[in-house]
């Protein structure tokens, strides 16, 4: 018997039953690659290649190899990592926020999302390690004791907190991650046919069985872990702010940023949620799974948050002004206008004005409008990040010292060698871990798909939903009730 | 050591609800459920009892906060003060964040720990399943038998007559 509300489009569609489920998700993991994927996957690991030797050059000879100059002190390191670690945010956002706000859509695309996260957070790091010039003493940044003295790092730099910040952030997200994907790797594990298979997806299992203590307790810390992520994610991006707000800088120096970052970062991350699930769901043939209402709820995020940014910008520009701060007026007007105003209204084009296009309910439930939406969002807040950083560095208080900046071919390598290094942990991902939560589905399928119990529907509903007739019923076999 | 294991598969998480019910009711102890994922309702039948955890997370996120105000007021405070941007050593807004981060920190990986403590959780070689079908589509109630396995028959009609749509006896070692 096939149930489907009128009211309530359905989460998964197909009719699948729970062993469907199993399969499909599974089938990726057990088939061997198939020839887009292996495709995809040189293409990405070109890009790593190029990761490593941008990486080598700027370890090797120093950051000199970066575009950056006396006036222009970070640019586009800055820029990537504040990108990065904005994409990162959507996955945390699906997988806490949704859950506590018992969004049952998340299931199908909270996994992909977080792995997402991790990866871009990784990205992220790179950037403030290189930065350094000289990584190999990045542990500097930790609260040790200076080996040369008695120091200890500075608690009151924004710098730090990113630290403290980002780590926490790395770590929370992967372990709630791993948690949720333990009883997935049980699924694997207990269909896997070879002895490698089934040796690491025993590893990687750490025993799940799914018994009903381990059930209750498992709920238990998910909750726990939302709970505790989703003030994460909101202090994770307003820290990164904070490094630009507390400084004195014409541009940076704005009470609105972390509200600003925030809403931004999540823009961001669902456009490459967005972009990643497109071609998933392609790809792995997940359409099913991941409908054209997961697209268009998704599109619905991306739009208001996208609203968001772009008040933010027109506040930006009014407290410019209503401050009646010469440099900060100055700065806001030289954005728009100076020599980056390309940078500028691209931002502008690309963030405020196409995510209004998401109001047509033709744009919102179109796959190819939607995917190059989220590609155009993705530039557009690159551009944010870099018109932030570069146009209010370019000219500070000192005529004198103002600067131009162009990127050298490193730190565009850099860049485009990220992106190799997140696409190969993506791919590597998808191949060998379920792309979609099975045993969160499994639980939202009643839905869509109920085929009814199998036993004595009768007494079984008189029995299920009024606790209060237990034993009234003359259908039901047993009805004693020793533990209410 | 080797023990016997009645194994009662369920289809549908409606009617392995219902036969929990029923089961214990009869005075069988059930051994455990097994899932292929979380059935709500079910602690309540089994007569799991609510989980200390969310106590736990508190102490690990209040220790996370304490050694955070602890180590930083220590650090710039006490042991090598300093003055940065005229700010006082014990500039307490500026040490919220780091505290925040670490409360965090700590509240998660400390739950993380213990549930994989309480859930007997480690990575392992081999992982002894009653029943593979568990973690796919199937719901699996395991009773335990005594070295006869003599009430097996009754065991089989008893879940049988509760929806089973199958029951296996097995033999587990070490589990």
């Amino acid at each position: 018997m096939q149930h489907v509300s009128s009211l309530r489009e359905p989460l998964v569609t197909g009719g699948k039953t729970l062993h469907d489920v199993t399969q499909d998700i599974c089938y990726q993991v057990e088939a061997k690659p198939n020839l887009r994927w292996m495709a995809a996957l040189s293409v990405a690991l070109f890009f790593l290649g190029v990761f490593f030797y941008s990486v080598y050059r700027t370890v090797w000879y120093g950051i000199g190899e970066w575009g950056l100059n006396k006036t222009v002190n970070w640019a586009w390191d800055i820029t990537n990592f504040v990108w990065w670690v904005g994409i990162g945010h959507a996955g945390t956002l699906i997988s806490a926020v949704l859950l506590l706000f018992r969004q049952k859509w998340r299931s199908s695309i909270n996994r992909a999302a977080e792995a997402m996260t991790i990866f871009a957070v990784i990205c992220a790091a790179m950037f403030p390690v290189l930065h350094m010039g000289r990584p190999w003493l990045a542990f500097w940044v930790f609260p040790l004791q200076n080996t040369f003295g008695s120091l200890w790092a500075n608690f009151n730099s924004p710098l730090l907190w990113d630290v403290f910040a980002i780590s926490t952030y790395f770590t929370v997200s992967l372990v709630f991650w791993y948690i949720g994907l333990i009883p997935d790797f049980a699924s694997i594990r207990d269909r896997a046919k070879g002895p490698i298979a089934r040796f690491s997806y025993s590893m990687l299992s750490f025993g799940w069985k799914g018994s009903a203590k381990a059930w209750s307790r498992y709920e238990t810390v998910s909750l726990i872990l939302a709970g505790v992520s989703t003030p994460l994610v909101l202090s994770v991006h307003t820290i990164v702010s904070m490094d630009f707000a507390t400084s004195v800088v014409p541009g940076w120096h704005t009470t609105i940023f972390p509200p600003y970052f925030v809403a931004g970062a999540i823009f961001s991350g669902f456009a490459m949620v967005l972009t990643l699930m497109l071609i998933t769901r392609v790809v792995f043939r997940l359409e099913d799974y991941i409908t054209l209402e997961h697209i268009a709820l998704m599109n619905k995020i991306m739009m208001v948050t996208g609203s968001i940014v772009g008040v933010a910008y027109i506040t930006e520009f009014f407290i410019a002004w209503y401050s009646q701060v010469e440099f900060e007026g100055y700065a806001f007007i030289n954005r728009a206008t100076g020599p980056y105003w390309w940078a500028y209204w691209s931002m502008m084009t690309c963030n405020v004005i196409t995510p209004q296009l998401v109001w047509l309910r033709r744009v919102r439930y179109s796959i190819g409008l939607t995917f190059v939406l989220s590609i155009i969002v993705n530039i557009g807040m690159w551009f944010e990040r870099f018109v932030i950083i570069v146009t209010s560095l370019h000219r500070d208080y000192l005529p004198s010292s103002w600067a131009m900046f162009s990127p050298s071919i490193i730190d565009i390598g850099l860049y485009l060698g990220t992106l190799g290094l997140f696409f190969t942990l993506f791919l590597l991902f998808a191949k060998f871990f379920p792309v979609i939560n099975m045993a969160e589905v499994k639980t939202i399928l009643k839905y869509t798909g109920d085929n009814g119990p199998t036993y004595n529907p009768k007494a079984h509903a008189a029995h299920a939903h009024h606790p209060a007739t237990h034993g009234a019923p003359a259908s039901a076999p047993v009805t004693h009730n020793q533990h209410d | 050591m080797t023990k016997q294991y009645a194994l009662g598969i369920f289809d549908d998480e409606d009617v392995l609800l219902h036969a929990v019910e029923n089961v214990r009711a009869a005075g069988v102890k059930i051994y455990d459920v097994f899932s292929p994922y979380p059935v709500h309702g079910i602690d309540d039948a089994l007569g799991i009892e609510r989980s200390r955890l969310p106590i736990a997370a508190f102490f690990f996120g209040l220790t996370g906060l304490s050694f955070a105000l602890w180590m930083q007021i220590y650090m710039l405070g006490v042991d090598w003060p300093m003055i940065i941007g005229g700010k006082p050593h014990i500039s307490l807004p500026a040490f919220v964040p780091v505290a925040f981060e670490l409360t965090v920190f700590f509240t998660c990986h400390g739950m993380a720990l213990t549930f994989f403590t309480i859930t007997g959780l480690y990575p392992r070689f081999k992982v002894p399943v009653m029943d593979v079908r568990a973690t796919d589509d199937k719901f699996v109630m395991a009773i335990e038998l005594d070295e006869t396995g003599s009430q097996f028959s009754r065991l089989t009609q008893l879940l049988r007559d509760n929806g089973a749509s199958e029951v296996n006896q097995k033999e587990m070692t070490n589990n």
